[in-house]
C-alpha cells in the first residue's frame, strides 16, 4: 500500500482545521502540514454560520463579564481555565482574522461594530454581514494558500486513526476520486471534522456533519465528553431544517403561537418589551427558547404543517428597509428555499439540532488522552461551552483553539519521531475490512437510508429536548439493533470511482457510534443542566454531577461512562437568571416546569 | 403543477463507461423540493450508485452545481415546481468545460490552482502588529468590494463562460473577480503584485464580455463587472506608468 | 475503440494495440470536446457573437464613408457615381444591414460600459441605466444636429 507521511495532519478543513493548519505552519515553517478533508474546504460546514462572533473589544466590556455569560449560560458545566484562556484570546483572533481581510461590519468611523447576541449582557458580537462563519472560512482558506508548507488532501474520507505505541502515527483515508485507499502517516493528527448534527431528524448542520472525528477517536480508545449536551436552535425552517439566525431575534423579531400570541413570557423570560432586551425573552437563551416550544406543543398551541410541528417568527413590524440592510441573508433564503416573504408573512420555524457542546475530550492546548491526537473546534469539548453553548462562541471556539492545538501539535511533531512501519499493517488490514464489508459484499438486504432515517428518529425520541430514563433505555436497545442490521447493508454502487454510498455507509457507521454515546451519556446524567433536561430529574444536582460524563469504548464494543469534576476557578455556581436584571432568581432546587 | 417529474440524469462510470449516457428517474413534486431532493430520493430509494456533491443544501457551500436543462444551477436553488408543467423533463448534467469524473461530479483541481494563482490574500507591505488594533475601514470603504467578497466558488460561472470552454488556460472569472476584490480591499497594498500575474491573455485580456458568467451567479458577484473594472484599471496604471512613471 | 473490459472474454478479437480506459485507481475523466458551433448552442451566446461581429459593419460603415469623402474629393462625376454605386441593390442591403447593426453596436456599448465604471455618490452605488443615460442624450443631440444639417 501506499502511504505519505507529514508532520502534521489535520482531518477536516473547516475554520478549525485550517486556522490549526497556518498556526502550525507560523511556528515551524519547515513542517510539513497536510490538511485531508473530504469535501474542498471552502464547502466546510463553517461556510453556514450567519451570526457573529464574540469578542471583548469595546470600552465598556470586559473579559470578565463576557467570561461570566459563558460560564453561567453552560450553567456552571465549563472549565473555567478553559473559558478565560479563550475570552482572552478571542478577540486577539479575531483582529488576526481582520488583519487577513476578513471583511468585519464596521462602525461609520471604521471602527469593528459589534452587537447584541442571545445570552450576552453586552454587545460584544463581531459580523460580517450576516454571513459571518462565510467571509471567516474564506479568509481563512485564501490566506492558506499563502504557506507553502500546507499540502492538501481534497475529497479523502479518513476512515481510521492509526495507533501504535500508544500515540495516534496516521489515518487510513479514502482518495474519493480514484477510490485509494491509502495510509498518511504523521506525528501529529488534529481532529477538526465538526459537529454531529446529521444524527437527528431537524437540523441545521449540512449533509457532511456526521461525527467523523467524534467516532475516530472513541474508536481509537480516546474519550467523548459531554455527549449529551446537544443544543437545538429555537429558529429554523422546517423540511430543509435552514437556520434562521439569532439576529433576527436580536434586531426584535417576535415569536409567536398558533393563537399570534408571545408565548415566551410564560417560561420566565421577562415580559414584552417595545425593543429587545438583551438576555430577555426572544433573546434569551436557546435552550431555554427550545424548551418553551416543547411545552407549547404539548399543550397543543403549536401549528402542524406535513413537516412536522411549527411556531412563528414575526419579522413584519420591521419594515423593509430594516430587514433588506441588516437581515438581507434572513429574507433570501426564506425566500429561495420556502418561498415565504418575512417582509410580509409570517416565518415557520422549529427547534432544530443546531451544535454539539459535547465531542472529543481535550485539555487547553487541544490535547486528548491518547498521544498525538488533537482536536478543536465543535469535535472538541474543551469545556468552554458547558451544558449550553452562547451564540456568537463556537465561531471564536473554533479559531482560539485551533490555533492552540495547531501551536500543540507543532512543538510535539519537533519532537516526535515519524510512525514506525508497525501501522502499516494496521492500515493494510483496514483496507481489507472496507473491500469485504462494504465495496465486495453481495447479498445485503439494508438500505443505507432506511438505518439512517431509523436511527435519527430514535434518537430525536429518546435523546431530543426532554430525556426520560426508560425512553433512554429503549432508545439504547433500538440503537443496538440498528447496529446489528447495519452489517446487513448492501450498496448499490460497487464502483471505486467517487463513491459517495461508500462514504455515506461508512458515515453511517460513525453516526452510530456517536448516536449510541450521546444516549449512553444522557441515560447516566440523572439530573437537568442546560441543554439536557430529564423529565424524571428536574432539578440540577451539583453534589454529583458538576463533573463532564466521559464516555470510552470498551474493548467489546460496549461503553461506559465515568465522570471528571468541572474546574471551577473564580465563579462558584450560581442560579441562571433570565430577564430583567431586578427580576428574583428562582429559588434552589425546583426550576419551574419550562 | 402536476405531482410527477421525469429527471434525465447524465451518467458516467469510467470502470464501464466511455461516455456519458442518460438514465430517467421519475419522482414525485413538492412545493418544496428542489432538484437536490429529487436526486436523493433517487439515491436514497431507488439506484444508490447516482453520485453528487452536496452539503449545506443553502446555496452557501457552493459544491451542488449542475446543468439543469442547459442551465448551470446550484441544485439546492433550483425548485421542481418551476419545470413542472404539460410534462416537462429536467435534463440533469455535470457543469459544462469541466472534466467529468463521474455521473455529476467535476473535476476541480484546475480551478483551484487558478484561485491560488491570482494571490487571493491580503497582502501588506510590512505585516501589523496585533496590539495596534483593526485598519480602519468604514462602511463605505466596505461597500466597494463587498459585492465581489460573496462568491462562493461554485463554478457556475466558468460553465457559463465560452471562453473557459475555448480556452482551458484562461484564468476565468471566480479568480478574476476574487483578485478584485482584493485590489479594491483598502487594507490591501498588492494590486502591482496581482495586475502582474493578470494583465496578460490568459488573464483579464481573455475576457470578452460575453456576460454569462453575471447571468448565472447565483450570489450577484458580478464577475462580469468585476473583471471589466479591472481592464480599465490596468490600461490607467499603463498609461501612469508612461506619464508619470515614477508616481508608484 | 477498444475497451478493456473488467470481466469476460471478448467476442471479437483484440486488436493488437488496448488503451485501457480505465486502470486501477487512475479514473479517465471524461472531457467533452467544446463544438466549433458553440455560439448556435444557446440564444445567449448568439447574441454574444452577433454584438461582435457588428464591429465588423461598423467598420464596414467606416470604410463606405471614407470611400464617399475620396468621391467628394475626385469631383462631380465621382461623386455621382458613387451616389449611383449606393443606390444598387447591394449597397442599399449593406446599408441597411450595417445601419441594423451599427445600432447594436452603439446600444449594447452605451448599456456595457457602466459595468466597467461603478460610479458612487456619496457612498450609494448610481444605477446602470442614469450613467448610461447621457451617452443616448447626447448621441440623440448629434444625430438631430446633423440629421438638421444634411436635410435642410
Amino acid at each position: 500500500m501506499d502511504a505519505s507521511s507529514h508532520d502534521i495532519l489535520l482531518v477536516g478543513g473547516g475554520g478549525a482545521g485550517l486556522r490549526a493548519a497556518i498556526a502550525a505552519a507560523e511556528v515551524n515553517p519547515k513542517l510539513s502540514i497536510a490538511v485531508v478533508s473530504k469535501v474542498y474546504p471552502m464547502r466546510s460546514h463553517t461556510v453556514s454560520a450567519e451570526g457573529g462572533a464574540a469578542g471583548v473589544v469595546k470600552p465598556d466590556d470586559s473579559l470578565d463579564e463576557h467570561a461570566y455569560d459563558t460560564i453561567s449560560g453552560g450553567d456552571w458545566l465549563c472549565d473555567q481555565d478553559a473559558v478565560e484562556a479563550f475570552i482572552k484570546e478571542a478577540p486577539e483572533e479575531l483582529m488576526q482574522l481582520e488583519h487577513w481581510g476578513c471583511p468585519w461590519s464596521r462602525e461609520p468611523d471604521g471602527h469593528i461594530a459589534v452587537r447584541a447576541f442571545g445570552g450576552m449582557k453586552k454587545r460584544r458580537t463581531w459580523f460580517a454581514a450576516d454571513k459571518t462563519g462565510f467571509h471567516m472560512l474564506h479568509t481563512l482558506f485564501q490566506t492558506t494558500l499563502k504557506y507553502a508548507p500546507i499540502v492538501r488532501y481534497d475529497e479523502w474520507f479518513v476512515t481510521k486513526l492509526l495507533v501504535d505505541e500508544g500515540r495516534v502515527q496516521g489515518v487510513v483515508a479514502i482518495e474519493l476520486m480514484s477510490g485509494r485507499i491509502q495510509a498518511i502517516t504523521a506525528k501529529a493528527v488534529i481532529l477538526c471534522t465538526g459537529g454531529c448534527g446529521r444524527v437527528f431528524p431537524f437540523t441545521t448542520n449540512a449533509n457532511i456533519k456526521n461525527g467523523d472525528g467524534m467516532a475516530l477517536a472513541y474508536r481509537a480508545g480516546a474519550p467523548l465528553k459531554d455527549m449529551e449536551f446537544v443544543q437545538y436552535h429555537p429558529t429554523g425552517l422546517p423540511f430543509t431544517g435552514i437556520l434562521i439566525t439569532e439576529a433576527a431575534r436580536a434586531e426584535g423579531g417576535y415569536m409567536l403561537n398558533k393563537d399570534g400570541y408571545r408565548y415566551l413570557q410564560d417560561y420566565n423570560l421577562g415580559q414584552p418589551q417595545p425593543k429587545p432586551v438583551l438576555r430577555s425573552m426572544e433573546l434569551g437563551p436557546r435552550d431555554r427558547l427550545s424548551q418553551a416550544f416543547v411545552k407549547e406543543d404539548q399543550k397543543g398551541r403549536t401549528i402542524e404543517t406535513p413537516y412536522g410541528s411549527i411556531v412563528h417568527l414575526d419579522l413584519r413590524h420591521l419594515g423593509e428597509k430594516v430587514i433588506n440592510s441588516k437581515l438581507p441573508f434572513v429574507r433570501e433564503l426564506c425566500l429561495k428555499y420556502q418561498n415565504i416573504d418575512p417582509v410580509k408573512e409570517l416565518i415557520p420555524v422549529r427547534p432544530v439540532v443546531h451544535y454539539m457542546m459535547g465531542g472529543v475530550s481535550t485539555d487547553i492546548q487541544g490535547a486528548t488522552p491518547l498521544a498525538g491526537l488533537f482536536a478543536a473546534g465543535e469535535v472538541a469539548c474543551v469545556s468552554i461551552n458547558g451544558a449550553n453553548r452562547l451564540g456568537s462562541n463556537s465561531l471564536p471556539e473554533c479559531l482560539v483553539f485551533g490555533a492552540r492545538a495547531g501551536k500543540a501539535a507543532a512543538y510535539l511533531a519537533a519532537e516526535q519521531k515519524p510512525a514506525n512501519g508497525a501501522v502499516m499493517a494496521q492500515a493494510n488490514d483496514e483496507k481489507r475490512r472496507l473491500e469485504s464489508q462494504f465495496l465486495f459484499k453481495t447479498g445485503g438486504r439494508e438500505r443505507i437510508a432506511t438505518i439512517r432515517e431509523e436511527m435519527q428518529k430514535t434518537v430525536e425520541k429518546c435523546a431530543g429536548i426532554y430525556r426520560e430514563g426508560a425512553a433512554l433505555h429503549d432508545g439504547a436497545a433500538e440503537l443496538r439493533k440498528l447496529q446489528e442490521r447495519f452489517e446487513d447493508i448492501a450498496l448499490d454502487d460497487r464502483s471505486r470511482t467517487f463513491n459517495t454510498e461508500l462514504e455515506s455507509v461508512l458515515e453511517l457507521g460513525f453516526m452510530l457510534d456517536v448516536a449510541e454515546s450521546i444516549v449512553q451519556c444522557a441515560l447516566h446524567r440523572t439530573e437537568s443542566r442546560g441543554a439536557h433536561q430529564r423529565t424524571d430529574f428536574p432539578a440540577r444536582d451539583d453534589a454529583k454531577f458538576l463533573a463532564h460524563s466521559l464516555v470510552y469504548r470498551n474493548s467489546d464494543g460496549s461503553s461506559r461512562v465515568e465522570y471528571l469534576p468541572v474546574k471551577i476557578t473564580r465563579w462558584p455556581p450560581g442560579e441562571r437568571v433570565y430577564g430583567e436584571p431586578q427580576e428574583q432568581p428562582q429559588a434552589l432546587p425546583a426550576r419551574k416546569a419550562g | 403543477m402536476a405531482d410527477k417529474i421525469t429527471l434525465e440524469i447524465a451518467r458516467y462510470s469510467p470502470e464501464q463507461d466511455v461516455k456519458p449516457s442518460f438514465a430517467t428517474y421519475e419522482v414525485p413534486v413538492y412545493k418544496e423540493w428542489v432538484v437536490l431532493d429529487a436526486l436523493n430520493h433517487i439515491k436514497d430509494k431507488v439506484d444508490g450508485s447516482l453520485t453528487y456533491r452536496w452539503s449545506c443544501r443553502m446555496g452557501i457551500c457552493g459544491s451542488c452545481g449542475m446543468m439543469v436543462n442547459g442551465e448551470p444551477k446550484l441544485a439546492c436553488a433550483t425548485f421542481l415546481s418551476s419545470y413542472a408543467h404539460n410534462g416537462n423533463k429536467i435534463r440533469v448534467e455535470p457543469l459544462r468545460y469541466f472534466p467529468v469524473i463521474r455521473d455529476l461530479v467535476t473535476e476541480l483541481s484546475d480551478f483551484l490552482v487558478k484561485l491560488k494563482k491570482v494571490k487571493p490574500w491580503l497582502i501588506r507591505k510590512e505585516k501589523p502588529a496585533l496590539g495596534q488594533g483593526e485598519f480602519l475601514q468604514t462602511p463605505d470603504q466596505l461597500e466597494n468590494y463587498k459585492q465581489f467578497s460573496m462568491c462562493i466558488n461554485c463554478t457556475l460561472c466558468y460553465s457559463a463562460c465560452p471562453v473557459v470552454g475555448l480556452d482551458p488556460i484562461f484564468v476565468g472569472p471566480a479568480a478574476i473577480a476574487l483578485a478584485q476584490r482584493y485590489n479594491m480591499d483598502s487594507r490591501d497594498q498588492g494590486a502591482d503584485e496581482r495586475i502582474a500575474v493578470l494583465a496578460h491573455p490568459e488573464g483579464i485580456w481573455g475576457c470578452t464580455f460575453v456576460g454569462e458568467c453575471t447571468r448565472v451567479c447565483p450570489k450577484h458577484v458580478d464577475p462580469a463587472g468585476a473583471i471589466q473594472q479591472y481592464k480599465l484599471r490596468a490600461v490607467m496604471d499603463w498609461v501612469k506608468s508612461f506619464v508619470m512613471p515614477r508616481a508608484s | 475503440m477498444p475497451v478493456a473490459k473488467p470481466a469476460a472474454a471478448p467476442s471479437k478479437p483484440i486488436r493488437a494495440k488496448v488503451v485501457p480506459i480505465y486502470s486501477e485507481f487512475h479514473p479517465r475523466w471524461y472531457r467533452p470536446r467544446v463544438s466549433v458551433y458553440w455560439w448556435l448552442g444557446q440564444w445567449q451566446y448568439l447574441k454574444f457573437i452577433l454584438r461582435e461581429l457588428s464591429s465588423v459593419f461598423v467598420a464596414a460603415f467606416v470604410v463606405v464613408t471614407l470611400f464617399q469623402l475620396r468621391a467628394l474629393r475626385q469631383g462631380p462625376e465621382a461623386y455621382a457615381r458613387f451616389q449611383h454605386w449606393m443606390q444598387t441593390p447591394f449597397a442599399i442591403a449593406l446599408s441597411v444591414i450595417s445601419f441594423f447593426f451599427v445600432m447594436l453596436h452603439t446600444i449594447t456599448w452605451f448599456n456595457l460600459a457602466p459595468r466597467a465604471m461603478p460610479i458612487r455618490v456619496r457612498g450609494k452605488r448610481v444605477p446602470e441605466f442614469l450613467v448610461a443615460a447621457p451617452n443616448y442624450v447626447i448621441w440623440l443631440v448629434v444625430s438631430v444636429a446633423v440629421a438638421w444639417l444634411v436635410l435642410k
